[in-house]
């Protein structure tokens, strides 16, 4: 299987294209860019420019498929902790588990509110990260462009030059990238396979395949899409569409959200006693 | 008066001619020890926005000490033959067998086969990592600040006479049976090595990404990043308190400037005396296809006598940097606390 991946990761590296920027020998620095001025939108050559601060607008984090509303586990804390509705983000809506998978998914279901990692302040793994209900940002270098995330200081280096082999699992998983016209599609494999897909207890196995698309739809939408293959979870590959929408606030910018601290009592506090 | 004025022109056009097109900075003083590390014959790469290109994977490991030793005195570089002999020593201290009986064997065990702090001195020869106060030692702590500590070292020994405690990353006992209790490394929120970055025991690389309005710096210890706006907006808010401070970027000329303020105040290794008043200013400048300038000013009125500063040299590797999940495996602070609550409830005779 790891052949497979590695096999299937190189066609994708193979078919890459680097980022190409036009560097010039005496410019003289321009000013603060906008918004707006750091457009989404295609630029008259080379890849469009996606750096920015970009967060999905939907409740995909709480559960991939269409769910209904329902009570949180705090009642004290009456709407705070509510699970909110949403429509969905699966193509279709239909998740393929196969039985066995099935089981380990309810079984997830049942200990949402203890055993989901993004409880215990751990990296979220590809593609949760890009719809927590928090912002994350875009640097668009030459060669490398970094995804880095408000939540637990997770951060994807996406390689636009084929990196060589993945050395190991990990938890943002090996990312190489490549431009198709003015889509950045991105190649995510070796995930750690500690991760959910959401709160409800979606998840993957290591075999996890995503390959990612964002496509400009103008200067502050990016069109997201991830396809999940995973042949020990999935029955067949499954994708997932969103938009993610760019942050336009003057003041915009990623904080710090150290979450150690907050979880600290909570997976401590048992140790030796 | 034509002729002064032309050679006026002339000096202005060789000037901006030697700084590759673009705005200089403005004073050499502030460049420390470029000039000497200046590649000949070689201009700084640029982006399409002009800036250069610090984009690449750096590190700062290298066996030159933060603080220059005492013995040195006054001296500010080493001549290639002292240089050497540095080395050799810093490599024989770092590849002792350490082994002993003692139980805590482990904190002293490791040989030069588990570090990889470098194992040369900075390109720049100095004799330490601290430029400023010129004797290379970092000026002495405010009395108030050293009368706070002293009386959280009396409070912490104290509390140490009783069950509970483990022997901290520091090297002294510290109190071990909450998780807030532990040092910041230990809790994987704080190796010191971000802002300013400091070189440490190992994982001493750094990645920067760079685009039009931001700049990023991937700390590889504990994936620490920095996201910093280079597009003139101010600091956050001063309620507004984070562990790795509010960074801000500018440029000066070619020089990468970066003021990071809004501390929350709690810092491991060498910052671990400032509060929530310092002030981190850091200019990085390109110098050499391989070598990225970096000098450091620390300010921190309510802790150090005075503002010091240091520079290091970063050298570019050829490597990449690889994820370290911390948080997500910490089994060392599962071991401390399950072994100091043991450790209290013997006491408690439970």
């Amino acid at each position: 299987m790891e052949h497979a991946l590695r096999e299937r990761r190189w066609i994708g590296a193979a078919a890459g294209l680097a980022a190409t920027v036009a560097l010039s020998s005496c410019g003289t620095p321009s000013s603060s860019p906008t918004g707006e001025a750091a457009s989404a939108a295609a630029h008259t050559s080379g890849p469009p420019n996606l750096s920015g601060i970009w967060q999905a607008l939907n409740t995909a984090d709480w559960d991939l498929q269409a769910h209904a509303a329902e009570p949180g586990p705090i009642s004290s804390l009456g709407t705070l902790t509510a699970i909110r509705p949403g429509p969905g983000v699966v193509v279709g809506n239909d998740i393929p588990y196969l039985p066995e998978a099935l089981e380990q998914r309810n079984k997830n279901r049942e200990r949402r509110w203890t055993d989901d990692p993004e409880l215990k302040c751990f990296m979220p793994g590809v593609p949760r990260a890009n719809y927590l209900p928090q912002p994350f940002q875009i640097v668009q270098g030459t060669d490398t462009i970094m995804m880095t995330y408000e939540f637990a200081d997770a951060v994807r280096i996406i390689y636009m030059k084929d990196p060589g082999p993945a050395p190991d699992y990990s938890w943002m998983g090996w990312n190489v990238g490549h431009w198709e016209g003015n889509t950045l599609v991105v190649d995510v494999t070796f995930l750690r396979d500690d991760t959910w897909l959401d709160r409800s207890g979606n998840y993957h196995s290591e075999d996890l395949h995503v390959v990612e698309r964002y496509t400009p739809q103008g200067p502050n939408v990016l069109m997201y899409e991830a396809t999940l293959d995973d042949p020990k979870v999935f029955s067949r590959p499954r994708t997932i569409r969103m938009p993610l929408y760019r942050h336009t606030e003057d003041n915009a910018q990623l904080m710090e959200f150290k979450c150690i601290p907050f979880v600290e009592d909570l997976l401590y506090s048992k140790i030796g006693r | 008066m034509p002729q002064p004025n032309r050679s006026i022109r002339t000096v202005v056009f060789l000037t901006l001619l030697a700084c590759g097109g673009a705005a200089c900075a403005q004073s050499s003083a502030a460049d420390g020890d470029a000039a000497k590390l200046a590649a000949q014959n070689w201009t700084v790469p640029r982006l399409a926005d002009g800036h250069p290109d610090l984009e690449g994977i750096w590190t700062n490991k290298s066996v030159t000490p933060f603080e220059r030793p005492v013995e040195l005195g006054n001296k500010e570089f080493f001549t290639p033959d002292e240089a050497k002999a540095f080395m050799a020593k810093a490599l024989e201290r770092s590849d002792k067998d350490n082994r002993t009986d003692d139980v805590r064997d482990v904190l002293s065990a490791y040989n030069g086969f588990w570090w990889d702090s470098g194992t040369k001195v900075l390109p720049n020869m100095r004799t330490s990592i601290v430029t400023d106060p010129p004797n290379g030692r970092i000026p002495p702590l405010t009395a108030e600040r050293q009368a706070q500590l002293a009386a959280e070292r009396e409070a912490t020994k104290e509390r140490c006479e009783k069950p509970g405690c483990a022997i901290a990353n520091s090297g002294q006992p510290a109190p071990a049976d909450e998780p807030q209790a532990l040092d910041l490394m230990t809790r994987c929120i704080s190796f010191g090595t971000a802002v300013p970055m400091l070189p440490t025991a190992y994982n001493n690389n750094y990645q920067i990404v760079q685009t039009d309005g931001a700049i990023a710096i991937d700390t590889e210890m504990v994936h620490q990043v920095r996201r910093i706006p280079t597009d003139a907006s101010p600091h956050l808010p001063s309620s507004v308190r984070q562990w790795f401070g509010d960074p801000r970027g500018h440029w000066d000329g070619d020089t990468l400037v970066v003021e990071t303020t809004n501390f929350k105040g709690q810092f491991f290794g060498r910052m671990s005396a400032a509060d929530e008043n310092l002030k981190v200013t850091e200019r990085f400048k390109r110098v050499a296809p391989d070598i990225l300038l970096y000098q450091f000013t620390v300010e921190d009125p309510t802790v150090w006598t005075a503002p010091w500063s240091g520079e290091i040299p970063l050298t570019r590797i050829d490597g990449l940097l690889y994820e370290y999940a911390c948080h997500e495996g910490n089994r060392g602070m599962q071991n401390i606390l399950s072994a100091a609550r043991k450790d209290i409830a013997k006491a408690e005779g439970k």
